[in-house]
């Protein structure tokens, strides 16, 4: 029936200008995925530096930094593979995230750039950098057993916070990764594990979910529309 | 039953109105050039929307600047909301009634 399509479809649009305007929907579900890969790779070069033959030497090298004078400068830290890994892996998920998030949005006409952009930044910077100062803390304190769990954690909370500022699913996504952080806090020497899991497993779970949901049929006009 | 299409708004008819209320449904303001980039519309189509629900005293209008250049944001008015909501309710219920 016309009059009927034709209010359906206003509904549609009333729906669609309130998510389009209020949340940030370009975030690709390939973004998540090669995040997780990048992490994998991470992980496999941290277990390469922490279980291989220089791994006992970098071990007693920490406990000697840490047994020292009680505080670990980050001077000391800057010199650590390991720390050097973590960041390498940060960059090259969050450049090739970047990337696909960039392709969706040009496909989907909508700016990269924008008030929901900004939003869904601060509200994933605002836990993301207290929980940064956190971890830097432990370091300084040489508690390193609970680094994985905190960083597991913290950004459990930053992808909850910012759920309500994007597509809501990634709210699943923080929930996994806030309980695996918890449950690791109970093994703290495997925090690899549970690091490699959680930025690697989970992401590359959600980003694939994420793909099929809306992203499959390419040449979609946005997320809202195949809901 | 009553028919429900004395509820629905002749203001509310057109796409790019339904597009402007709809933001600002959600957002505390929304900026000229938002809307423009939102909603896809041409300035002066877009200026002339916002012209006639102004007139209805549904959006209300700030001029301030970014600046040198003017930024012009949008919100709604209490009375604007009232009257989108119940639009949306009279469209709801359009749908049951044609059902």
């Amino acid at each position: 029936m016309d009059e009927k399509s034709q209010h359906l479809d206003s509904i549609r649009d009333i729906k669609k200008m309130m998510e389009r305007s209020s949340r940030f929907i370009s975030l690709s579900g390939l973004s998540g995925v090669a995040a997780g890969i990048c992490a994998l790779v991470g992980a496999w070069f941290g277990y390469g530096i922490v279980h291989g033959s220089h791994g006992d030497e970098i071990r007693n090298n920490l406990l000697r930094l840490r047994d020292k004078e009680g505080d670990i400068s980050l001077a000391d830290y800057a010199g650590n593979s390991l720390l050097k890994i973590g960041l390498l892996t940060f960059a090259a998920a969050f450049v090739s995230a970047f990337i696909f998030t960039y392709i969706r949005s040009r496909k989907n006409h909508t700016p990269l750039w924008g008030t929901t952009a900004r939003r869904l930044m601060v509200n994933v910077c605002v836990p993301i950098a207290a929980g940064g100062i956190y971890l830097l803390t432990l370091l300084k304190y040489g508690v390193f057993g609970l680094i994985a769990p905190g960083c597991l954690i913290f950004y459990g909370l930053a992808l909850i916070n910012a759920s309500k500022y994007t597509l809501v699913e990634i709210r699943y996504l923080g929930y996994g990764q806030l309980i695996l952080g918890i449950i690791n806090l109970a093994y703290p020497g495997y925090g690899l594990y549970f690091w490699a899991f959680g930025f690697g497993i989970l992401h590359i779970v959600y980003g694939t979910v994420m793909w099929w949901k809306y992203e499959r049929n390419s040449g979609d006009e946005s997320a809202v529309h195949n809901q | 039953m009553k028919n429900p299409i004395e509820h629905l708004n002749k203001v509310f008819d057109s796409r790019i109105r339904l597009g402007i209320m709809s933001s600002l449904m959600v957002n505390e303001e929304v900026s000229f050039n938002e809307l423009k980039e939102l909603i896809q519309v041409t300035d002066g189509n877009l200026a002339s929307h916002l012209k006639t629900l102004e007139e209805h005293k549904f959006v209300k209008v700030q001029k301030g600047f970014i600046g040198r250049k003017t930024n012009t944001t949008y919100s709604i008015t209490k009375s604007g909301e009232k009257a989108f909501k119940s639009h949306i309710e009279a469209l709801e219920q359009m749908l049951k009634f044609l059902e």
